[in-house]
């Protein structure tokens, strides 16, 4: 098995450091948008002044780098192990090359590891075997305090008047983003999961958010809800930064999961405008990253 | 745009309103959820005496808080192995963790800006109104621009609280923020999250 963690590195540094082709473009559309001379536009246009340098410098687009959250889909055979302690050099290497801002603390003594390598969940890395003899890696950097304003809800809510249905999903998620004011640096993306266990939810709510900005969901119903609950969030008029303005969310991403009979849950990842996002596919010796 | 130097006097403080742009210049030192829980049960409620170093430190940073501002900041910092140290990006945290020792921490080092993002609650609002001071708003996220603002790291402290927690001194040069919460007890987040609690009845109440 080739050793990929020089490739692994570039991805980290790449995603850290160079925010994708379509989120800096949302990004652009907001803040043409907002009204000249408004707070709203003056913190949009910092942003992509931002997005800009740090492209140009490889600096962290933001200095917290997040959790590295990894999805590693390889071909049947390769051994897991091996391609986790590449992806821990990697991220150890990022930090000292200050792609990475060392992130990983003891939650009991404080302690930070300075390399961002904790323990089995961070970095977290889920692997999954696919056919053919395509390795593709995916990692998002998830910045805490975007984090933090995640929430989990379990339907029917009576405070909020949610029932099951698509109608009482629409209302927690905007209680979501009314309870983030700016706490979560909007604009945000939202990903959301309907149903599920409490881990299996959250976690797909994050899964949920490699899909393409571009991306409607297959579902109509679940397509429509998505453009509903962007638009609507934005009538909150929370604006960037939570400065009042037009720009709440730049895009809302839902699945649907089984669940059981007792259980509706529904959880939403809320992730900052700096939403770090990028791919590495290892194809006959040649490694592209998109 | 206005341009503050460090340490701020009152008056320029009670001039300050929300909406106003402003460029600071001076000396800054970075604290957030570790440094606030510190300041608070070590030198303020005195839970804890002082450990290590800790009597020290702080005889060094009183004076540099006094009349000064705090920067919630965990920043990514390069030159860690030489000491030669470099801001690389250092963009705001969420302020609002603070809010249970912000108002403390202030009265005690007679600070008269907190700069951060996302607002703070009722608590701070009333310590900005009593000292006087006001909430700086920086650019969450704005990580690599905001750095240039910090011309020169001249020390850090509490080191054993990791790179994001630690007590980082910086000369800053037009570091750019807006005021977001001043001395006369205005606040835009309390502002904003009272006209957004009216459109969500709204669309709660829609089918």
């Amino acid at each position: 098995m080739q050793d990929y963690t020089e490739h692994i590195l570039e991805l980290v540094r790449l995603t850290a450091t160079d925010l994708s082709p379509d989120v800096e473009k949302a990004l652009k559309v907001a803040r043409d948008r907002e009204e000249k001379g408004s707070a709203a536009r003056g913190a949009l246009d910092s942003i992509l002044l931002n997005v800009d340098m740090a492209r140009k410098n490889s600096t962290p687009i933001c200095q917290d780098t997040g959790t590295p959250i990894f999805y590693v889909y390889h071909p049947e055979g390769w051994s897991t192990r091996k391609l986790r302690q590449q992806i821990e050099n990697a991220v150890a290497e990022a930090t000292r090359r200050a792609y990475l801002r060392p992130n990983a603390v003891n939650s009991l003594t404080g302690k930070n590891t300075g390399d961002n390598v904790g323990d089995e969940y961070f970095p977290t890395v889920h692997f999954e075997e696919v056919e053919g003899s395509t390795l593709t890696i995916e990692l998002m950097l998830k910045g805490g305090g975007s984090e933090n304003v995640g929430a989990q809800y379990k339907l029917p809510d009576s405070r909020l008047g949610a029932g099951r249905d698509l109608n009482g999903i629409r209302k927690v998620v905007l209680d979501t983003v009314y309870q983030a004011q700016g706490k979560g640096c909007s604009p945000g993306f939202l990903g959301v999961t309907i149903g599920g266990d409490r881990g299996s939810s959250y976690c797909a709510s994050k899964e949920v958010l490699f899909r393409k900005l571009s991306d409607t969901h297959p579902n109509p119903e679940l397509a429509k809800l998505e453009g509903r609950i962007t638009d609507e969030a934005n009538q909150l008029n929370i604006g960037p930064m939570g400065f009042g303005g037009k720009t709440t969310v730049l895009g809302t991403k839902v699945t649907d999961i089984h669940r059981l009979p007792a259980c509706y849950f529904v959880s939403i990842s809320y992730t900052c405008w700096a939403y770090r996002r990028r791919k590495m596919i290892a194809e006959n010796g040649k490694v592209t990253y998109e | 745009m206005r341009k503050l130097n460090m340490p701020i006097r009152d008056e320029d403080i009670r001039s300050l309103k929300v909406g106003d742009p402003v460029m600071l210049n001076g000396i800054m030192l970075t604290g957030r959820d570790a440094v606030h829980k510190w300041m608070v049960d070590t030198f303020i409620e005195k839970k804890h005496p002082p450990q290590g170093e800790d009597e020290k430190i702080y005889a060094k940073i009183k004076p540099m808080l006094n009349g000064g501002v705090i920067y919630h900041c965990g920043p990514v910092v390069s030159g860690l192995d030489t000491g030669d140290y470099k801001f690389v990006a250092a963009g705001p945290t969420t302020s609002i963790r603070e809010e249970p020792y912000q108002g403390p921490v202030m009265h005690h080092f007679n600070l008269k800006g907190v700069v951060g993002k996302g607002g703070m609650g009722p608590k701070t609002l009333q310590a900005c109104h009593d000292v006087p001071g006001v909430y700086f708003h920086a650019i969450g996220g704005a990580a690599t621009l905001i750095a240039q603002s910090v011309k020169k790291v001249l020390g850090v402290y509490k080191m054993e609280f990791g790179v994001p927690e630690a007590i980082w001194v910086l000369e800053v040069e037009d570091f750019p923020v807006v005021v977001t919460m001043d001395a006369h007890k205005n606040s835009l987040h309390a502002e904003v999250e009272a006209k957004s609690k009216i459109e969500l009845e709204r669309l709660l109440g829609a089918s």
